[in-house]
């Protein structure tokens, strides 16, 4: 499960924003909606710990992530988070199979094989990450967060450059392997194709104190 | 898996990277090939020049000398004559005094005539057959027996001078080979050993035509007499005899029986009393103007008591009329001092006192080394600049892939990668590429050196290991410390790099 309270964060000579408090539960999912330049993305690199807040705090599955220091936060999300970014990132140079393995603390080839035929990306995962569609990437993204057994499951974006068929494709994958992990899913997206997908949302907006 | 994905960089970027080795190969390959025949070439010459403290021979260059006489790589200077030099072998001071006559050639091949005591001076084992113990019996090194294909039992001819065809063939001395060494890794392997004997009598025709000629041998003699009255504790022999000969035809053009009398049986029998005794007066009285030119007046000119006080017994143990007959010449004599003490005097006495020169190997090898490496320095740093440029070259190609790899950093990081890791993979990168120019390069100078062998096999006589050389562990971690290096700022940025701002990048 993850949870935050109080959480806002200051960009160097601009205002704070804040953002509403909000907690997931295990095999639940969460919408965060909100336009461009609402700080979504701030949001959820707050969430992963790949940002450190300036007030308030995230919890996940009873850890207080922004108390840790950058180590051990690189360390506790490599166990614990799985994150899908708007685009695929992956090591060019490797294969898919090597990109779904890529994290120190995943190294299940057995998993690796396993997620990937649910995600019916078993054929590919001897080609080169960027011989494949944006449809076919952003399922070795997912296939990839799940690889270490999340407690959360973070998306950025993970619709927005896709058509509608692998739209709905994706959110249903997203959502599907959230609950084979018993994982919370966060989704920030200012897609609305989403929104008949995943009951809670939160509409976001910038606070500005 | 750092490793794994380290290596995928740098495969998946071939052409970056193949710059980046290549540079690092040919500076490592130069390098490494000048790290070996430095360093073989200086133990060859330390393991030839074994315990030789002075080497005698006739003037000329020093340098050329000892490369000739210790090393067998250089013409002779010339040759000196074996009484003189017999003076100095057996003096006290002296250990070992090893003689060497040589000037001929078997294909290309040094005959060299010396003693037993030369062989043992290597430590050569016989592989085959016997050391040579009669004059015309020839003991052949390793490698010349496998150069040539001669085997115990075989006749050879040797040529005058050192050339591998033309050159004119003693047809009426042929050498029997009697032995063949083991291989000693030393300039034994490569000479054709003989006693001194055999050189003289192969030459035996050649000398005695041309000293029998008027004129020359008289000069030569007049030289000798001025060597002697500076003080040089022996009389030339030989030259004697010459002198002799010639004497009797001028004096007894100028019919002038008497002098002719006296002055003989006194160079026979140093009788310099009876010498001196003699009127000078009297001689002036005869008309030979040519006499009077050369030989008397240097006769009187000279102190005659310093003449007495030669060693007599010396000169007189020794057998005239043979020595009169053949001239006796070496090329060189190979000293071992009892003290190493007298190193230092007896070069200087002798390059003062009579007209061989004597020099210190070691000297002379110290100094041609030191010209050596001025040259080999300019090519080191020549290699190094190779190895600047190359480090420069991992430097950018890391530097630039960092940029355009960005994302995968961030990737990394998200998925549970500690900062330090990052900057481990950079510079493992960078060691990976160094590592591999290393390699590469080991085996450019390996294949070179190959190339060098068979160039130098024909040209010197001369082969290089190409096993490994101490020098080269350095040359190892200068290397891979090169490519770490070139990685470290990039890997640094890399540790650095804000996660969440790249990746809010687009």
């Amino acid at each position: 499960m993850i949870k935050t309270s109080e959480l806002a964060y200051r960009y160097p000579e601009s205002n704070p924003i804040v953002f509403p408090d909000l907690s997931v539960e295990p095999g639940h999912a969460l919408l965060i909606r909100g336009e461009s330049g609402c700080g979504k993305t701030t949001l959820l690199h707050l969430l992963a710990g790949l940002r450190k807040p300036t007030y308030g705090q995230v919890i996940v599955d009873g850890v207080k992530i922004s108390d840790l220091q950058t180590q051990q936060l690189d360390q506790f999300r490599g166990n614990n988070i799985g994150i899908v970014y708007q685009q695929s990132y992956f090591i060019q140079s490797l294969s898919v199979l090597d990109n779904l393995m890529i994290s120190p603390y995943s190294r299940d080839i057995d998993k690796a094989r396993t997620s990937a035929g649910r995600l019916q990306i078993h054929d590919l995962l001897h080609r080169s990450p960027q011989k494949l569609s944006i449809g076919q990437q952003q399922r070795v993204s997912i296939a990839r967060a799940v690889m270490n057994d999340p407690k959360v499951i973070l998306a950025d974006e993970p619709t927005s450059a896709l058509d509608n068929k692998n739209c709905r494709q994706v959110i249903n994958l997203l959502l599907e392997e959230a609950a084979q992990n018993d994982a919370a899913l966060v989704i920030v997206t200012h897609d609305d194709r989403l929104k008949s997908n995943i009951k809670d949302t939160i509409e976001l907006e910038a606070l500005l104190v | 898996m750092i490793g794994k994905i380290a290596w995928k960089n740098i495969v998946h970027k071939p052409l970056s990277s193949i710059l980046c080795v290549s540079l690092l190969l040919f500076g490592v390959g130069i390098i490494t090939v000048l790290l070996l025949i430095q360093k073989q070439l200086e133990d060859k010459f330390e393991r030839d020049l074994k315990d030789i403290d002075l080497v005698i021979g006739a003037k000329g260059s020093p340098l050329q000398l000892v490369l000739s006489s210790v090393y067998h790589l250089d013409a002779p200077t010339g040759n000196i004559d074996m009484a003189e030099a017999r003076t100095i072998m057996e003096n006290p001071m002296v250990a070992e005094a090893i003689p060497l006559a040589y000037g001929d050639s078997y294909r290309g091949y040094r005959i060299l005539g010396t003693t037993e005591a030369y062989l043992n001076k290597y430590d050569a084992q016989i592989r085959d057959g016997r050391i040579f113990s009669s004059p015309m019996e020839a003991t052949l090194g390793a490698r010349i027996a496998e150069k040539t294909g001669l085997k115990v039992g075989d006749v050879f001819l040797g040529t005058h001078g050192e050339v591998k065809d033309g050159g004119e063939v003693h047809e009426d001395s042929p050498y029997t080979v009697v032995g063949i060494l083991e291989n000693t890794n030393t300039v034994l392997d490569q000479l054709l050993l003989t006693r001194v004997e055999s050189v003289w009598q192969v030459h035996d025709h050649g000398e005695h035509g041309e000293h029998k000629g008027p004129g020359g041998v008289f000069s030569e003699g007049r030289e000798v007499y001025s060597a002697q009255h500076q003080g040089l504790p022996t009389v030339e022999h030989g030259e004697h005899g010459d002198h002799e000969g010639h004497d009797h035809g001028d004096h007894e053009g100028h019919d002038h029986g008497d002098h002719e009398g006296h002055d003989h049986d006194d160079h026979k029998g140093h009788d310099h009393d009876d010498h001196e005794g003699h009127d000078h007066d009297d001689h002036e009285g005869h008309d030979h103007d040519d006499h009077e030119g050369h030989d008397h007046d240097d006769h009187e000119g000279h102190d005659h008591g310093d003449h007495e006080g030669h060693d007599h017994d010396d000169h007189e143990g020794h057998d005239h009329s043979d020595h009169g007959e053949q001239n006796e010449e070496i090329t060189a004599v190979l000293l071992k001092y009892k003290s190493k003490r007298s190193v230092y005097n007896m070069p200087r006495s002798i390059n003062e006192q009579t007209n061989m020169q004597a020099v210190i190997p070691s000297i002379e090898i110290n100094r041609l080394f030191y010209m050596l490496g001025i040259g080999a320095t300019t090519l080191k740093l020549i290699a190094a600049g190779i190895m600047l440029m190359a480090g420069l070259s991992v430097f950018f190609v890391l530097y630039n892939r960092l940029r355009e790899r960005r994302y995968e950093v961030a990737l990394m990081r998200s998925v549970g990668y500690k900062p330090f890791d990052l900057f481990g993979l950079l510079i493992l990168e960078g060691a990976i590429l160094a590592a591999m120019g290393y390699a590469l390069g080991w085996v450019l100078s390996r294949v070179g050196l190959y190339f060098i062998n068979r160039q130098a096999q024909n040209d010197f006589n001369q082969q290089f290991d190409l096993g490994f050389v101490s020098g080269e562990i350095w040359l190892i971690a200068i290397t891979i410390l090169v490519g770490i290096l070139a990685a470290f700022l990039p890997a640094w940025q890399a540790m650095r790099m804000e996660v969440s701002e790249t990746l809010s990048e687009n």
